[in-house]
């Protein structure tokens, strides 16, 4: 039964297999950063191929900008105008930190995959697939800034900290989100599915992000609840980011940012690479 | 390469538990320099784990594993440059083109951008995938799927390649695609490792195989060897009317020399066939006895007869004397 071969397009291919075969060029192994951005680029293709994935950070941020300004508006600053100037900068922030969770996921799936084993079975620095993973995402998070920052603009955001300050903003929050993103790459390691991930992840971020100075000012709550939103990191970010943006920074509200940041990325990146290595 | 005088794989003791399974159960093998090496099993049989443990995926629990003398454990990363894995799953990446996985690959042993796009147009050609370069590999079928995932890990061509299950699924011309790239590939100077649940692909392609089941190595010798100690064939007898089944028994096997079986179907009588030259009169007996057939088949010892031998299961036990030319027994 064997014996017999349907016709193929074998003696064509054959030929150029085997030249193809005896090109034994070895280049040097990829350095650490440049195997990082390799899977840097693959994530951004993913994106190309895969544009249902830019929802999530277009449509999410888009609709709270939209929501919390004229819901809130009217009620805490006496018109949508003048509540935007304080909500906007408050927004991206939990856009951004959001759609972290993301990372978590889109990680958690990859690494069920065929390929992963490939990626496993290379010699290639290990921790580059994750820092890739990383680096695409702070395409998603320029993605997201533009849009909230770009709405917001339009619905009459005027930051008096000017392009410098909105961009420094826009830095500060994205460093946060990159060091809150090892928190979920952390989990993905060992969470069985996407669902229970994405569960996990939104019961730590929605009362993080509400119950934070984002939409209205802790003087106003009670003070059990004023205590918790004075030390969530969101808040700092939050306090942060308005200064940057009112052209009024405070150095003392950005290191407590800075100190959050690197104690995340020190705790769980850590973690996630003890996990990541014993992954079979 | 002056790594001829060392064998290309070397594993002693390996074990691997998952729970209370242990999937790998103390195998040893020793692989030659460039030639293919079956590891010849049903599903579960543990082939898979082994060429992951092989592979530096999965740690053994106990038992050692060289490449090239490479430690799979204490080296990982030294066997990593030396061996490419293409899984029973696909191992590229569905999302993306196909000429997009191979730069991806590419990039990530070491070549530049453009040396990379270069390489994997190459191989994209070689492997008959020119066309599909621009596609999304989840557009792709089956046996593209293969080509593709076995280009990927000759990027560089590795010292070793694990192929796991590179057949299982595909249609009788992408199986013979896919045989031919592995005998290019030996020819090239490559060590293959290749899992199979069918005899037959161990057959065409392996110079040695070794049988494995629940974790353990129960047979290895070279294909001739393993169908020499199973006979040549099963004959598989079905009667018009199942009462003549004892009858019909009986005089099989005087004609052939060997016990024949009852099948599960009433009707049907299973006889392994060391010698063919019988099988002729056994057929002329049945007929003077007034037997009368529905099937008289001869056919190649499947893997399941190979295993229902080798396990030693009851209904073998008095199958071929044991003198047939020598299955070497794995230790």
């Amino acid at each position: 039964m064997s014996t017999v071969s349907p016709a193929t397009d074998l003696p064509r291919i054959n030929g150029r297999l085997r030249s193809a075969l005896s090109a034994r060029s070895r280049p040097p192994r990829a350095n650490a950063v440049s195997a990082s951005v390799t899977f840097g680029w693959r994530a951004v293709l993913k994106l190309k191929h895969v544009p249902e994935q830019l929802f999530d950070v277009t449509m999410f941020p888009l609709m709270f900008v939209l929501m919390f300004t004229y819901l809130f508006g009217g009620a805490l600053e006496g018109s949508p105008r003048d509540y935007l100037q304080f909500l906007a900068p408050g927004i991206l922030v939990q856009s951004i930190v959001m759609i972290t969770i993301y990372t978590g996921t889109v990680l958690n799936n990859d690494l069920r995959k065929g390929v992963f084993d490939r990626f496993r079975s290379m010699p290639v620095w290990r921790p580059s697939f994750l820092v890739g993973a990383m680096l695409g995402d702070l395409l998603r998070y320029t993605i997201a800034a533009s849009v909230v920052l770009g709405v917001a603009l339009i619905l009459g955001f005027r930051p008096a900290g000017g392009v410098l300050g909105v961009i420094g903003g826009t830095l500060l929050v994205m460093l946060f989100a990159f060091s809150v993103s090892w928190i979920w790459t952390m989990l993905s390691m060992f969470m069985r599915t996407q669902e229970s991930l994405m569960f996990a992840s939104f019961l730590v971020m929605f009362p993080l992000t509400f119950v934070s100075n984002i939409f209205v000012r802790p003087e106003t709550m009670p003070s059990w609840l004023e205590s918790f939103v004075d030390i969530n990191p969101i808040s700092w970010l939050t306090t942060a980011t308005r200064g940057l943006m009112s052209g009024d920074p405070n150095a003392g509200d950005i290191g407590m940012v800075l100190i959050a940041s690197v104690a995340l990325v020190a705790v769980f990146g850590p973690l996630t690479m003890f996990f990541y290595n014993r992954k079979e | 390469m002056g790594q001829n005088a060392v064998n290309a794989i070397e594993v002693e003791g390996l074990v691997k538990t998952f729970g209370r399974l242990r999937a790998v159960d103390g195998v040893d093998l020793s692989v030659p320099t460039g030639s293919v090496y079956g590891l010849l099993g049903p599903n579960g049989a543990g082939k898979t784990t082994t060429a992951r443990m092989l592979a530096t995926l999965t740690k053994p629990d106990a038992g050692t594993a060289r490449i090239y003398g490479h430690d799979v454990v204490q080296e990982a990363d030294t066997v990593r440059g030396l061996v490419s894995m293409t899984g029973q799953f696909a191992s590229v990446d569905e999302d993306i083109t196909g000429m997009e996985n191979l730069i991806l690959v590419s990039r990530l042993l070491g070549f530049g951008w453009r040396d990379a796009r270069e390489r994997a147009q190459e191989l994209l050609d070689a492997f008959g995938l020119e066309d599909a370069a621009d596609r999304q590999v989840k557009t792709f079928s089956g046996g593209m799927r293969r080509r593709l995932d076995i280009a990927a890990s000759i990027v560089i061509t590795p010292e070793i390649l694990f192929l796991d299950e590179p057949t299982t699924g595909l249609d009788p011309r992408s199986r013979n695609e896919v045989w031919d790239i592995v005998r290019a590939l030996v020819a090239s100077g490559t060590t293959v490792l290749l899992t199979t649940q069918y005899l037959d692909e161990a057959d065409q392609l392996a110079e040695r195989i070794a049988v494995i089941d629940h974790g353990k190595v129960i047979a290895e010798g070279t294909p001739s060897q393993l169908k020499a100690s199973i006979g040549a064939g099963t004959l598989t007898v079905r009667l018009r009317d199942p009462e003549q089944r004892p009858h019909a028994r009986h005089v099989l096997e005087q004609a052939l020399g060997v016990s024949v079986e009852m099948g599960s179907d009433p009707a049907s009588l299973l006889a392994r066939v060391g010698d063919t030259g019988n099988v002729a009169n056994a057929f002329s007996d049945l007929s003077q006895s007034g037997v009368e057939l529905t099937e008289f088949a001869l056919g190649q010892p499947s893997l399941d007869e190979v295993f229902l031998t080798l396990t030693g299961r009851p209904a073998e036990q008095d199958e071929q004397p044991a003198d047939q030319s020598g299955t070497e027994e794995a230790a």
